[in-house]
């Protein structure tokens, strides 16, 4: 974990109630998989952020806006200084990957997958990144995805842009030699069911602190209470008990 | 050069500064930040006999100038505190822990308490008469003075150790609990536990936490705190760590005013990792400012005169 101050340069709507914070900072040491803790500026508990983009110096932040800790930070403007927590959390187990994994995601579980994904394409592995959303309007992050060279299939819930239907559905339409997933509890526990190979699942939780220490997050698991925020946020196929 | 030292029951602390219980689980996370062994001293997760999950989700909500927890005592038990956390935690801090026991009968406080007390690291047992969100324990025995009174004088039976024991602000009289343990032998107090509060979700029209109530603390509960300290200064004459909603080294100079020996920080912890550490660092200018050149000496300041 290290806590820095983040200069915020781009906050783009991408679709309405998602923002794109492009943040400047020291941004080094993050691992894909791994979560931010952002202070929001009147609000008491920060809110956890998966890295949804990163360099040595930047971090992208994918934030949805659910109340108002998560308003306030959407309506901040370019110049604003953020105090950030970040290297939070495992990350994935890219040893798990093989030649052809399969990238799963739901909705704003989406850019959770984004380093993840460039990460693979970097070491050789032929990416199935599969994008699923309830409308055309809804989706994001489709043109991130297949510029990095990953095959990008889009999934929606209405048919209106895509392939019909939900992207679990990859499962059956794609060969794969791992799975990574991110998205809706619902989703996961599908995947957890009915993957054919070694799946790994990174959870959306509500958080207190983020590194451990309030046992806010904690999750059943086939080895005992996880923290989410400590212990994950990414546990792997046949852990977690839902 | 001032000095910052305090005594707790017959232990010299280098500063009055003391993550509280549960906002520092047993120091392993804060360890990997800072040498932890710049705190006064530590007061560990709140342990009981049986692992225990807690409460289920959300267990966590936002707060005007604070936060609601209903966690509900997640622990992995006294057996795994002693084989593996207390022995991880030796490597890294050379200081005394309070060992925080809590317990949904008298004879498991003393079991619990009387098995911590054989540990080297504890300095201090702190017994959890005050959880608001576990039922059928915790706060069961700290709201009556009879309550507290009897775990207090078990547990002093079973355990050599200095006995501390966290008193909640909820109910009408804290100050008459407070005397109820001095009387049934407690060498000193802690309080305050967190407030017994909620939160509900316009949307879904239901309670944010899954427990609907839990405990609220952070800079909000900070005046209460303060208040209740004040109260019991007065009420008892065995030391009393303040705690509730302390952020700064000047919170900590204003607790010591109202009677406190030690101080305990809470929620400031989960929003800065290095808050205890930075309270710790900031505390000898804030005296100066002040003219203070013994911490201890000002302790009960506030009620002279």
């Amino acid at each position: 974990m290290k806590k820095g101050i983040f200069t915020l340069i781009k906050n783009e709507e991408l679709i309405p109630g998602m923002h794109r914070l492009t943040l400047v900072g020291d941004a080094s040491g993050i691992v894909p998989g791994q979560f931010a803790e952002v202070a929001v500026p009147g609000y008491f508990l920060r809110r956890p952020f998966s890295a949804a983009g990163f360099t040595e110096d930047t971090l992208t932040l994918a934030v949805r806006v659910r109340g108002e800790g998560t308003a306030a930070l959407c309506a901040a403007e370019p110049g604003a200084r953020l105090d950030v927590l970040t290297c939070l959390g495992n990350g994935f187990d890219l040893s798990l990957a093989g030649e052809r994994p399969l990238l799963i995601g739901g909705g704003s579980g989406v850019p959770a997958l984004y380093p993840l994904c460039r990460e693979l394409v970097s070491r050789g592995a032929r990416v199935t990144a599969a994008l699923g959303f309830n409308t055309a309007a809804e989706s994001f992050y489709l043109y991130e995805f297949a510029s990095l060279g990953a095959e990008t299939v889009l999934y929606t819930a209405d048919g209106s842009l895509g392939r019909r239907g939900l992207a679990v559905a990859a499962l059956a339409d794609f060969e794969y030699s791992s799975v990574y997933a991110c998205g809706a509890v619902p989703m996961l526990q599908i995947i957890d069911r009915e993957a054919g190979a070694p799946a790994q699942f990174s959870l959306e939780a509500r958080m207190g602190c983020g590194f451990g220490a309030c046992m806010g997050c904690t999750v059943e698991t086939v080895n005992g209470p996880k923290r989410v925020c400590r212990d994950g946020p990414v546990f792997s196929g046949g852990e977690l008990i839902w | 050069m001032v000095n910052t030292s305090v005594e707790l029951c017959g232990i010299r602390l280098d500063n009055p500064v003391i993550p509280a219980s549960g906002t520092f689980g047993y120091g392993r996370e804060f360890a990997e930040l800072y040498d932890i062994n710049c705190l006064g001293a530590f007061s560990i997760k709140g342990t009981t006999r049986e692992p225990r999950f807690g409460n289920p989700g959300p267990r966590i909500a936002e707060a005007p100038g604070g936060l609601l927890n209903s966690v509900g005592l997640q622990n992995p038990g006294v057996d795994a505190v002693i084989s593996r956390e207390l022995p991880e935690l030796a490597r890294v801090y050379a200081k005394k822990v309070l060992a925080n026991v809590c317990g949904f009968s008298v004879d498991e406080y003393v079991e619990v308490a009387a098995r911590l007390d054989r540990e080297d690291i504890v300095g201090w047992l702190e017994l959890n008469v005050s959880c608001p969100n576990v039922h059928g324990g915790g706060m069961g025995f700290g709201t009556s003075c009879a309550g507290a009174a009897e775990v207090t004088r078990e547990v002093k039976r079973a355990v050599k150790k200095p006995v501390i024991v966290k008193l909640t602000p909820n109910v009408t009289d804290i100050a008459a609990i407070a005397r109820a343990c001095e009387e049934a032998g407690a060498d000193g107090l802690s309080l305050i536990n967190t407030v017994l509060a909620m939160r509900i979700d316009p949307a879904s029209r239901r309670p944010v936490l899954a427990n609907v109530t839990g405990g609220l603390s952070g800079g909000a509960v900070f005046p209460i705190a303060l208040r209740c300290v004040y109260q019991v200064y007065e009420a008892v004459s065995i030391p009393v760590i303040g705690m509730g909603g302390v952020r700064s080294a000047r919170d900590v100079i204003e607790l010591m005013l109202a009677g406190a020996a030690a101080v305990g920080v809470g929620a400031a912890n989960l929003v800065n990792p290095y808050a205890a550490r930075d309270i710790i660092a900031a505390l000898p200018a804030e005296m100066q400012k002040y003219g203070i050149d013994n911490l201890e000496a000002v302790i009960g300041g506030a009620h002279n005169g």
